[in-house]
């Protein structure tokens, strides 16, 4: 069962809304050009003999004066949107086809209004108010029939119910706007609609597949497309804008204090609680013109629980600390990433477990130190000791970067070290007769390692030793590629120390303490 | 009346000697004696076990650990096993690997690796809400009033404290003391196993350990089952 659907049409509206933008008047006969062909042009160009499709050197050759301005489907969209904004306040569950185009359900303005007619009439009236006059509006079974209707609407056009058959019959088969299947049928000899619709339903699949047998439906006036109304959601980004802009990080925090709350609130208003967050910092620009944007930093912020007010504003300073604007900020936004029932959130009866206060006193530690300064390990993989741990901070979901249970050939077995040495301390290693122990091209060593001196304390005797074991790592990308040769030794005072030793010397990887 | 004369005659012994008696007597008074009454015991690996007073680690004092960091882990992993979260400040060459590998769950496991001038507070912190912290002293330590502050807080919150490094006013201090490796040789192998001289004082008594630590051993998740026959502690 096809339903009754209102198509209201703005006839050029991508060349008026790029008009508006340019700042040119409308009347000019304008080209939006894209790929180098026309795609849509003012009625003033239209009468100068410009068409859809024409190469533009063709088109300005036809008329002089044309404007040839971008396509640009952006600009579009945003200069409907007040349009459907103002349509919407009279008629509700609009949906948008495209920017110029929208299709709504009949029956319930229809009935509204007292008729079909004065609903479309009424709909036009809104879109003039709203600055798109001229607009045109088509009744019928059907949003495809409709949309007919509204092309051929001078303003208002309506189909009768169950006849939409007829109307469409002498419509040529391009309306569709499925060009290789015109074509084709335009070579079998069926030019219209009404042609395509005589046609065996069963033989039109069989010749034409699926998409042929909608058409097929399509053209006898039984569209089995439905208006699916669009839904608007509700804005919950919260912006604090600085005037003057603020340089330092307290002074921004204590300004959100209240954006913050307000956003949380707004939010639980909703019985919603935020899960993550998006933060954009807007710097000020001071090289340009006032009122121009300078860098922007964008980051997201998850949060195992939920946002509290003071929690944003611990974000958005660590945000600030790390994002190295060098700009007094203007502009702060706060936008919602995630956001779920409060209900899942809520604490219990008698307070949230352990759980909610180890989390408290941790986030109490974060404002002290910073996000990154507290952290929960996680199993990674690699061959090097450090590859092998990643760290999330708290709050932050935990996901190794490698995956730990592959096969990572030449990792070392048997202990784990106790101590993995981020800064890569130099050490001297030395055979029984005091010269530095070197490793050659092959993986073979000068002399048996017997002295081994490491910073901050005294020499040691090795005791016993193994490898050198080679790793040879992303050779193929310069900056990451590893190359080196590992060796472990067992010192007298009862340490063990993993070596590694590439084209700069001796360095301690790590230790077993 | 010559026994009493004998007690009485303060010429037959030296002064020097009675006071080491008198010392070593109170000494064996306060080993008997528990320092706090009360105090909880947390569930504690198998092989360090024997290493500490009464058995098993205590709430709500501290521990000294100087020297190895894998008898430190081995210290948390019997907590973190029973589902204890476990927090670690001031140490940022941690090996979770090994840590992992001796028993911690890195799933309760928080580290904060450089507090800086903040440790103090930030442990303090920490022993709020988790049951055991390890913590590493900048090198130059706690005064003696800040010690006093963050052990009466740790009686107050039941938390066990670790220390890696000296602590005066620990239940008991275990210094590493040497060790062995197996499994290496002069060109061959690889550090498979090892023993660890552990040297135990607590109050005032002095006992000397040693801890075999193997490759691939893994303690149980549960806490029970004992902690396998591949640890031995003695």
């Amino acid at each position: 069962m096809t339903e009754r659907c209102l198509v209201l049409w703005c006839p050029d509206w991508p060349v008026r809304a790029a008009a508006e933008e340019a700042g040119i008047d409308e009347d000019l006969p304008i080209a939006l050009v894209e790929h180098g062909a026309v795609h849509a042009c003012s009625p003033a160009a239209r009468a100068a003999g410009v068409q859809r499709g024409l190469k533009v050197r063709e088109a300005q050759s036809r008329c002089a004066a044309l404007v040839v301005l971008p396509l640009e489907p952006a600009v579009d969209a945003r200069r409907f949107e007040p349009v459907l904004a103002a349509l919407e306040e009279g008629i509700p569950s609009v949906q948008v086809v495209r920017p110029g185009l929208v299709v709504i359900r009949a029956a319930g303005p229809a009935r509204f209004f007292g008729g079909e007619e004065s609903a479309a009439g009424e709909a036009l009236h809104l879109l003039a108010q709203a600055g798109a006059p001229g607009a045109r509006a088509g009744i019928a079974d059907g949003p495809f029939t409709a949309e007919q209707a509204a092309r051929a609407a001078d303003p208002i056009l309506v189909v009768p119910p169950g006849r939409s058959a007829d109307f469409l019959a002498p419509l040529p088969v391009t309306v569709l706007g499925l060009p290789t299947l015109a074509g084709l049928l335009a070579r079998l000899g069926v030019r219209t609609l009404g042609g395509l619709a005589a046609l065996p339903e069963g033989s039109v699949r069989d010749r034409f597949g699926p998409e042929g047998e909608i058409a097929h439906r399509v053209a006898a006036g039984l569209d089995p497309r439905r208006v699916l109304p669009r839904s608007v959601p509700d804005d919950r980004d919260r912006r604090q804008a600085f005037e003057p802009p603020l340089e330092r990080i307290d002074e921004i925090a204590f300004t959100l204090k209240r954006t913050a709350e307000a956003f949380i609130a707004d939010l639980a208003g909703d019985l919603l609680v935020c899960t993550a967050l998006t933060v954009e910092l807007t710097a000020d620009d001071p090289s340009s013109a006032s009122g121009q944007r300078g860098r922007r930093h964008r980051r997201t912020w998850l949060h195992p629980r939920s946002f509290t007010p003071l929690d944003v504003i611990d974000r958005v300073r660590w945000q600030l600390a790390a994002a190295e604007l060098r700009a007094p900020v203007v502009e702060v936004l706060l936008h919602p990433e995630a956001v779920d029932e409060a209900a899942n959130h809520e604490q219990g009866l008698w307070g949230g477990g352990p759980g909610e206060r180890i989390h408290h006193a941790l986030s109490r530690v974060q404002s002290l130190l910073g996000h990154e300064a507290v952290v929960t390990p996680i199993l990674s993989g690699g061959r090097l000791v450090a590859d092998r741990t990643a760290f999330a901070p708290w709050g932050e979901q935990r996901r190794p970067q490698r995956a730990p249970g592959a096969p990572w050939p030449g990792r070392l077995p048997g202990f784990s070290p106790t101590a993995v040495l981020g800064e890569r301390p130099r050490v001297v290693v030395q055979d029984p007769a005091g010269r530095d122990v070197a490793v050659d091209e092959r993986g073979a060593i000068s002399g048996p390692p017997a002295i081994l001196v490491t910073p901050g304390r005294a020499a040691t005797r090795v005791e016993a030793w193994a490898g050198p074991w080679p790793i040879e790592e992303r050779w193929w990308d310069a900056a990451a590629a590893v190359r080196l040769q590992r060796m472990q030794v067992a010192c007298s005072d009862g340490t063990a120390w993993l070596l590694a030793h590439d084209d700069s010397g001796w360095w301690a990887e790590a230790k077993y303490d | 009346m010559s026994r009493i004369e004998d007690v009485f005659d303060t010429g037959r012994v030296p002064a020097a000697a009675r006071s080491e008696t008198v010392a070593s007597l109170q000494a064996r008074i306060a080993a008997m004696q528990s320092r706090s009454l009360g105090t909880r015991s947390l569930p504690t690996a198998a092989a360090v076990a024997p290493l500490l007073p009464g058995r098993a680690l205590r709430s709500g004092v501290a521990y000294a650990a100087p020297g190895s960091l894998a008898l430190a882990m081995l210290l948390l992993a019997g907590p973190s096993a029973a589902g204890a979260w476990c927090g670690v400040v001031g140490i940022p060459e941690f090996g979770a690997e090994a840590a992992a590998e001796l028993g911690v769950v890195l799933d309760r496991l928080v580290l904060v690796p450089d507090p800086g001038e903040h440790w103090l507070a930030v442990t303090a912190q920490l022993t709020e809400v988790l049951p055991i912290v390890l913590v590493r002293p900048p090198a130059k330590g706690a005064s003696p009033a800040e010690t006093a502050r963050l052990a009466s807080r740790l009686r107050q919150r039941d938390a066990t404290l670790l220390v890696a490094g000296p602590w005066s006013g620990a239940e008991a201090t275990l210094e590493t003391t040497g060790g062995t490796w197996t499994g290496i040789g002069a060109g061959w192998g690889y550090l498979a196993g090892r023993e660890l001289d552990v040297a135990v004082t607590a109050r005032e008594i002095r006992s000397r350990h040693r801890l075999r630590i193997e490759t691939g051993f893994r303690l149980p998740a549960a806490p029970a089952a004992a902690a396998g026959p591949r640890l031995v502690a003695g």
